[in-house]
Formats: C-alpha cells, sequence, structure tokens
C-alpha cells in the first residue's frame, strides 16, 4: 500500500512546500511591521478562507448563496460565546464548535436549495443574512448584555500561550488557514467534489447516476458555512478584534461573492486570488491618490472608483473570461512554460 | 375592540401602500424580465441612480420638470449602454452568468453616482407630506400618510400605462412576441433592438418614479440600494414576469411585514421588517416557487 | 453464436403507462417487457413518445396512470435516484454530461454507487478513501480504454464534438455497472462508421457483461440488426411489439414509417 499522499503529483507537494516557506519562513523574517500583518494579510487570509466556502457553495456545487456574512457573523458570535462561557475550552475547540454551529445555519438555510435555484435561492439565503445578523443584535444574550454595541474580542490563547502580537496571530490565521485549504482541496478533487460539480453542471444526470441532491447540497452548503464561521471568527478575533453585528452586513456577502466571481469560480486558487485583489486594489487605489494626487482626490471619490472598477471587471469577466483571474493566471503560466522549452 | 379593528385596519392599510413602493421597484424588475429573461439585479441602483440625478440636478437649479424629463433621458442612455456593453455580449449565456453580470452593473451605477454626486444623504421635497392625511384622521379615524396615497396611485397609474403599452400597442404586441421566443421574433422582423431600448427607456423610467417616492420618505441616500432589495421577495411571491404580480407581491409584503412588525416585533426588540420579506418569500419558494402569477416552468428533458 | 447470457424473466415491466403534460398527451396506455439479458429496442418516428417513456421509467417525468414493475416489484415514488439504486443507468436524448469536468471526471461520477466514503474521510484522504478511488479509476479507465477515448480523457467535456460526447455519455453509463442500461438515441448525428462502431460497443457490453439494453434508436436499419425485440411507438401509442422480423411485417410500423395518413 502506498503512502497517504499519493494522490498528489510531485508538483503539488513542492508547490504546498513553497508557499508554506514562504508563509511561514520567508515573510516572518523580512516583514517586520505590524501594518502588513494586521491590516493585509490577517485580512486577506481569512476573507479568502471565506472565499473557499464561498466556493464550495458557488462555485462547485453551482448553489447561488449570498449569505456569507451572515454564517460569519454566526461563526464569530458564537466563538466569542464559547470562550466566554465554557470554562477551558481551548481556542482551537471553540473555533471547530462555531464552524459546526454556523453549518447548523447553513443546512437550514439550504434548505430552499432543493426547490429553487438561481436567484431565487439567493433571495432565499437573503434571509439567512438579514436573519442572523438581527437576531444577534436582538437578543443581547449573544453579546453578553453589552449595551454599547462594540465587544472587544478575547485574547486568543493557545496552550496556555497568548497570541497577541500581529506577527502571532497571523501565524495562527496562516495555519488554520491552510489546514482548512489542504482539506477543501482534498474534498474537491475527491468524490465529494466530483458530486457537486455533477450537480452544478447537470443535476438530473448527477441524480441518474445515483447522486443524492438533497445529500449533496446540503453537504455543500454546511462545509460552505463551517468554512465561513471559522473565517468569521478568525475575522473578528484577530482583524476586528471587537465583535459588532454590523460589521457583518451584506456589504461583505458581496465582497466574499465578488472575491470569489473575480478570482474564479470553481478553483480554490481563485479564492485568495480573488481575495488578495479585492482587499489590494483599493489599498493601492488609495495610496496612488496619497502620493500621486497628494490627497487632492477626495476619499469618496475613491471608494466609487474602486466599485465602478469592481463592478466593470465583474462584467468584463462575465463576458471574455466567466472562470476569472485563477484562469489568467493558468494561461499566463502555460504562455511562460512553453517559452520555456523553446 | 372597534379600536383595535380600528388600529389593525390602519397598519394593514399603511402597510399596503408602503408596499405599492416596493412594487414600484419591482415594476422595472419584471419589465426587463419579461423583454428578456434577464433577472437585472442592478435595477436597485439604478433606482438611486436615477434619484440621485434628478435630485443632483435641480440642486443647480433645473426646475423639477426639466429635471424629470432629463433623467429619463440620462436613463434611456443608461439603458442603452446596458444593452449594447452587458447584454449583447452575453446573450445566449446562462441565466447565472447574467444575473452575476447585472450585480457588477449594479456596482458600476452606484460607484458612478457617488462619484458624481457624492455620499450625503439629500433631502427631496415632493410637496406631499409624510404624515396622515387630517380629512382621512377626522372622517374615517385612521392616521395614513400622504405620500403612502400617492405611492398606491402612482402605481395603480403606472400599472394601467404599462398595462395599456403592452396590450394595444404595436411596440407591446412585438414585445410579447421577443418575449416568448426571441429568435422566431426576429426572423419575422421585429426589431428586437428596439423593443429591449424601449423596455429599458420604460425600466429606467419607473426607476426614478420608485426612486423619487422613497427619496421623499427616507432620503437620497445610498440606503435606497439595500431597501430595493426588498423588491426581490416580492418578485418571488408575484412571479417574475408579471405586472399584476408585482404589484400584489408588494403589497402583502408591505401588508404582512407591518403586521407582523406591530404585532410579533415588540416581543423580539423590533426590526423584523429586515428579514420578514425574505422569510416570507421562502415559505412561498416551498408551496410556490414560481409565485402567484409565474408560468409553472415545466422541465423537459 | 451462443450467448452466455441466456435472455431470461421480465426484469422491468411498464403496464398501461399513460402520461400527458398540461392536457397533451404524450403516452397513451403503452405496455411492454424487458427480459433479463436482452437488447430491447423502442423505436418510432419524432415525437411518438420513446424519450418520454425513458424518462417514466427513469423518474424523471411522473405517468399520470400505469404501473412499473421492478423484477416483479411494483415501483412506487420513483425518482432518478431510487431508479440508479436498483441498478438502472442511462443516457440521455440531448446529452446531459457534465460540461466543465474533464472525460475522465464524468466517467468517475457514474462510480456513484461504487463509492461510500463521506466527504469527511475524502478531506482527511483517508487510506481507504485513497484505495476506493484508486479501484474507481482503474474501472474508469479501462472504460475509456474500451471506448478509445484515452486521448481526450482530461479536457473538459463541453469542448468535444457531438459524438465524442456521445461516447463519454455511453462511458459514464458503464461506469455505473448497472444491470440495465437505457440508452436514449446513442447513436444519433452519427455517421454509419460511427454509428456501426457504437453497435460494436453495445453488443459487446450485452455479451461480456449481460447488461440488458434498452435502446431508442430512429434508425430502423441499424436497430433491426442488433437487438433482440423491438416495440414500436406511434403518436405516443404502441402500434407493434416482437422481434424484428415480426416488426418488419406489422403493416402498422410499415404505414408509420411510410407516412400514411392518420385519421
Amino acid at each position: 500500500m502506498k503512502p497517504v499522499f499519493m494522490t498528489y503529483t510531485k508538483q503539488d507537494i513542492i508547490g504546498f512546500i513553497v508557499l508554506m516557506g514562504l508563509g511561514l519562513v520567508v515573510i516572518p523574517t523580512f516583514v517586520t511591521t505590524g501594518y502588513w500583518y494586521s491590516s493585509i494579510l490577517i485580512p486577506w487570509l481569512c476573507l479568502s478562507l471565506a472565499s473557499v466556502g464561498q466556493q464550495i457553495v458557488m462555485g462547485y456545487a453551482g448553489q447561488l448563496s449570498l449569505g456569507a456574512a451572515g454564517f460569519m457573523a454566526a461563526g464569530a458570535f458564537a466563538c466569542y460565546n464559547l470562550i466566554l462561557r465554557v470554562p477551558d475550552l481551548p481556542f482551537v475547540g471553540a473555533l471547530i464548535i462555531s464552524g459546526l454551529i454556523a453549518a447548523a445555519f447553513g443546512i437550514l438555510f439550504g434548505l430552499p436549495s432543493l426547490r429553487v435555484r438561481g436567484i431565487y435561492l439567493m433571495v432565499a439565503t437573503l434571509a439567512s443574512q438579514f436573519f442572523i445578523v438581527w437576531m444577534i443584535d436582538k437578543f443581547g444574550w449573544f453579546k453578553n448584555y453589552d449595551s454599547s454595541g462594540i465587544i472587544t474580542a478575547q485574547n486568543i490563547v493557545i496552550m496556555g500561550h497568548p497570541f497577541t502580537t500581529p506577527l502571532k496571530m497571523y501565524l495562527v490565521v496562516l495555519v488554520i488557514t491552510a489546514i482548512l485549504t489542504l482539506l477543501a482541496m482534498n474534498m474537491v478533487r475527491g468524490s465529494a467534489g466530483r458530486n457537486w460539480m455533477a450537480v452544478r453542471d447537470m443535476d438530473i444526470a448527477a441524480e441518474s447516476m445515483g447522486v443524492s441532491l438533497l445529500k449533496t447540497k446540503l453537504e455543500a452548503f454546511a462545509i460552505s458555512a463551517f468554512y465561513c464561521g471559522v473565517a468569521g471568527a478568525l475575522f473578528a478575533f484577530t482583524y476586528l478584534k471587537s465583535l459588532e453585528p454590523v460589521a457583518f452586513d451584506i456589504k461583505l456577502s458581496f465582497k466574499v461573492m465578488f472575491m470569489v466571481i473575480l478570482g474564479g469560480l470553481g478553483t480554490i486558487n481563485g479564492a485568495f486570488i480573488g481575495g488578495a485583489f479585492i482587499l489590494l486594489f483599493p489599498v493601492v487605489l488609495n495610496a496612488l491618490g496619497n502620493n500621486v494626487f497628494h490627497g487632492m482626490v477626495d476619499a469618496t471619490i475613491i471608494s466609487s472608483i474602486e466599485q465602478v472598477v469592481f463592478g466593470a471587471l465583474m462584467i468584463i469577466f462575465m463576458i471574455y473570461e466567466p472562470l476569472g483571474m485563477a484562469k489568467l493566471w493558468e494561461n499566463i503560466k502555460i504562455k511562460f512554460s512553453s517559452k520555456f522549452k523553446k | 375592540m372597534i379600536d383595535e379593528l380600528l388600529f389593525f385596519m390602519e397598519v394593514v392599510v399603511g402597510g399596503l401602500l408602503a408596499g405599492t413602493m416596493y412594487s414600484l421597484v419591482a415594476l422595472g424588475f419584471v419589465l426587463i424580465y419579461k423583454a428578456s429573461s434577464t433577472f437585472n439585479f442592478a435595477q436597485g441602483a439604478m433606482v438611486f441612480f436615477a434619484v440621485l440625478f434628478f435630485v443632483g440636478i435641480m440642486e443647480f437649479g433645473v426646475p423639477s420638470v426639466a429635471a424629470f424629463f432629463l433623467t429619463i433621458l440620462v436613463m434611456i442612455l443608461v439603458g442603452m449602454g446596458t444593452e449594447r456593453l452587458v447584454l449583447r455580449p452575453l446573450t445566449n449565456q446562462s441565466e447565472d452568468t447574467l444575473l452575476m453580470a447585472t450585480i457588477g452593473l449594479g456596482y458600476v451605477l452606484e460607484g458612478i453616482a457617488q462619484a458624481v454626486w457624492g455620499v450625503e444623504v439629500r433631502r427631496l421635497d415632493l410637496g406631499i407630506k409624510d404624515s396622515p392625511v387630517p380629512w382621512i384622521a377626522d372622517n374615517l379615524k385612521l392616521f395614513i400618510s400622504a405620500l403612502d396615497i400617492t405611492a398606491g396611485v402612482v402605481a395603480a397609474l403606472m400599472i394601467i400605462m404599462l398595462t395599456l403599452l403592452f396590450k394595444y400597442t404595436k411596440m407591446g404586441l412585438g414585445l410579447r412576441a421577443v418575449a416568448d421566443d426571441p429568435g422566431a421574433a426576429s426572423s419575422i422582423g421585429i426589431p428586437i433592438k428596439h423593443i429591449m431600448l424601449l423596455v429599458w427607456s420604460a425600466a429606467g423610467a419607473v426607476a426614478l418614479v420608485a426612486g423619487m417616492m422613497w427619496g421623499a420618505r427616507a432620503g437620497v441616500q445610498f440606503a435606497l440600494v439595500d431597501l430595493a432589495l426588498k423588491a426581490l421577495p416580492v418578485l418571488i411571491i408575484g412571479g417574475f414576469s408579471s405586472i399584476p404580480g408585482a404589484i400584489i407581491g408588494g403589497l402583502i409584503i408591505g401588508a404582512v411585514e407591518k403586521v407582523l412588525e406591530v404585532y410579533i416585533g415588540p416581543f423580539f426588540g423590533g426590526a423584523i421588517e429586515g428579514w420578514a420579506p425574505y422569510v416570507i418569500a421562502i415559505f412561498f419558494l416551498l408551496y410556490r416557487p414560481e409565485g402567484l402569477f409565474g408560468e409553472k416552468i415545466i422541465r423537459r428533458v | 453464436m451462443a450467448r452466455k447470457f441466456k435472455i431470461g424473466k421480465p426484469v422491468l415491466e411498464v403496464q398501461n403507462i399513460s402520461l400527458n403534460f398540461g392536457g397533451v398527451k404524450a403516452i397513451t396506455n403503452i405496455s411492454f417487457n424487458i427480459l433479463q439479458h436482452e437488447i430491447r429496442a423502442i423505436i418510432g418516428p419524432n415525437g411518438a413518445g420513446k424519450s418520454s417513456m425513458l424518462n417514466c421509467i427513469n423518474g424523471i417525468y411522473k405517468p399520470q396512470e400505469g404501473k412499473i414493475l421492478f423484477k416483479g416489484q411494483l415501483l412506487e415514488n420513483i425518482t432518478p435516484n431510487s431508479v440508479a439504486q436498483m441498478g438502472i443507468s442511462r443516457t440521455f436524448q440531448n446529452l446531459a454530461l457534465f460540461k466543465r469536468m474533464s472525460v475522465l471526471d464524468n466517467v468517475m461520477v457514474g462510480r456513484k454507487l461504487h463509492t461510500k466514503s463521506n466527504f469527511f474521510e475524502v478531506a482527511l484522504q483517508l487510506p481507504k478513501v485513497v484505495r476506493e478511488e484508486k479501484e474507481n479509476l482503474a474501472k474508469c479507465e479501462e472504460i475509456i480504454d474500451f471506448l478509445e477515448i484515452q486521448d481526450i480523457k482530461n479536457t473538459p467535456v463541453g469542448k468535444l464534438p457531438y459524438g465524442l460526447q456521445k461516447k463519454v455519455e455511453l462511458g459514464r453509463a458503464l461506469a455505473t455497472e448497472a444491470d440495465i442500461l437505457l440508452l436514449d438515441e446513442p447513436m444519433a448525428g452519427m455517421n454509419v462508421e460511427e454509428k456501426r462502431e457504437m453497435c460494436r460497443f453495445i453488443l459487446k457490453v450485452n455479451d461480456e457483461l449481460g447488461t440488458t439494453i434498452v435502446l431508442i434508436e430512429h434508425d430502423m436499419g441499424v436497430v433491426m440488426d442488433i437487438s433482440d425485440r423491438v416495440v414500436v411507438l406511434d403518436y405516443g401509442k404502441s402500434i407493434g411489439d416482437g422481434t424484428p422480423d415480426e416488426v418488419r411485417s406489422n403493416q402498422k410500423v410499415i404505414d408509420a414509417y411510410l407516412g400514411v395518413a392518420h385519421d
């Protein structure tokens, strides 16, 4: 019997080692300013993790869902309450349970997918978005009866060791994101992913092959919500460092959806590429506004430009490359490697 | 007892009238869906775009009537641009692809509107008060806002006009043919392009009217886009391709969400209006996915 | 030539099936049976109700009247999934492939009922998952070899020409190792050469594995060559049922195919 990792190619393993080396060794060695960790790398990883979840339900299973932020909120507040109320619960344990709680919401609000698709489903998932955020907001228990509306997140403590500096928090997020992404890759490459894609591409044929639509769709919703839930908890604990329901509004759901669409539906790396673009583009635009135009351009104009560019890109990608930036990246790689061979 | 009944009536009537505001947004949606089977997610952004433009140019001293027609002209240009740059290159693409493209379009419109006019909340005074009409309050003991009544009347007028347009004009006949089978319609010489233009223009005009109503109530601001999202549950209840459906769906959502808010909301700290329409829509989806007036789709294999 | 698998008892019985779509009759009171290990053809002109019949057996359409029996047992609440679980697989008239997936992945979906691992085990890549995946992969490679589509196995199906897609669909159905295959016009749009090749595949599957085959086809000639028994539909009704020779000499069938006016 061959070892367990035999479904990976040599390239996969090399790629993984290079990425992890970069993330765990190179970046921590060379990047010393906290800004990069707390304002760029941490939110990028958190939102990319949520995008991986969105990829599973939308990119792989083909179910148009617009509830990512709702599930993230569920995860974030579940994590806060678990740490608050369950003594001696390890952080990772709280994170996993938070994911499972979000997954339960995913199953509940995924139920309409058994009857409808497309925009109908999207409207149904909006219910989860609005309902979950409302529920957290209106029932004081979830916020531990804090009236200020903003609750400070607890410190992350793993095995008695506090992870409070930007670098340490980054490492926590990186490791968790890497593990969950690896698991997601295994799923989408294996029989689970094939079932999702079969349902996406031609549901009746999938059913005729013995794929249960009920099980497959709800599974995708649950796993997606699990990823969003964990991502939401990390987002709140390491990036926002506070918990407020309004941070998880519909705009965040749209943002995650944009990451997935621009990154490339049905690709895991697309979640990270799209995430990087959505987060970095505004940073670049602001830097341009400050340095080139010396703040002459109003901040609202800059954020409006950002919106126009995202929207226009969405249209352009739909027209010319529905598989998104991941596909462009793939094409560039192929071009380069063929030039190399010559 | 009588008082309670009166109060209930007041809640229902207020809800119904407020619901027509959702209907106005939903109408624009239906128009485009009927003609091109596209879920135009950008309709909410069009509402915002139109009314912001309207208010914006009035600030430059353009008289309101001129501003109204100028805005409609701009909305026609938006429609033409959308048809040419977004819809035409995406002909024959899946519904989901089109939907995502119109989400992008919505972003573009919102962004442009804010870049041009800024983000501050603007007041829109239509000369209609958003307060109870004294005559009705005195004689019927119902407190009903004048703006709500206006919205109801405007919605009714719009429906009559659109129905006449569809039923009795050559364009309307052509539109119904296009909706049924674009290929066949074009092969017998129906000018699809003109019809699309007409429909997008009509949708633009409807967006402006809806925006004026909403703007007068809540101020002209970005939040209108989120309010316009509530047109989606309205459409699910009424069916995406039915004009009467958009109206009745709006009435149902308006009345039910008000009744729930007033009678059940207080037990949960209120604001259940935010999600109630969507949950109502889910129940409709489970029992009647095609909506009240939509056609039942038989899937052929 | 002696058959390895003797034709046996009825495995599927269709009794008095009627189906209509909002008042339009697609099938009227059709009955026939399918015997184990036979090749059974359903033929008829366009709109005769052939595909609708298959879709009723498959659980996609729900007939308003009639019964379907599987190995003597009455089937109730048939869904495509429950039919698949019973060991009945199918292809579709208008191709129902997973367009964005590769040929190999399409065929692998056919192995669904031979895959027992759940998503969690797959995520962790447990040894049993890896083993199962390997077995399924080997089986699919075998089928891909058999259908001679080795060179395109990593191509997304949506990019293939029609004829190849038909082959992939057959491959996916074969991968299920079902006892009964329902093939809906597997040779549509093919030239004589391709049709002959497809016939060879079908006969080989029936012969080597004993798979019962229900075949819908327009082309009388092809059907008569390979099937054991033929049922002829016209305007939603059954107008002939028997061996190819019996059907060929049936006056009603001749009329239908030569286009005698219906009253």
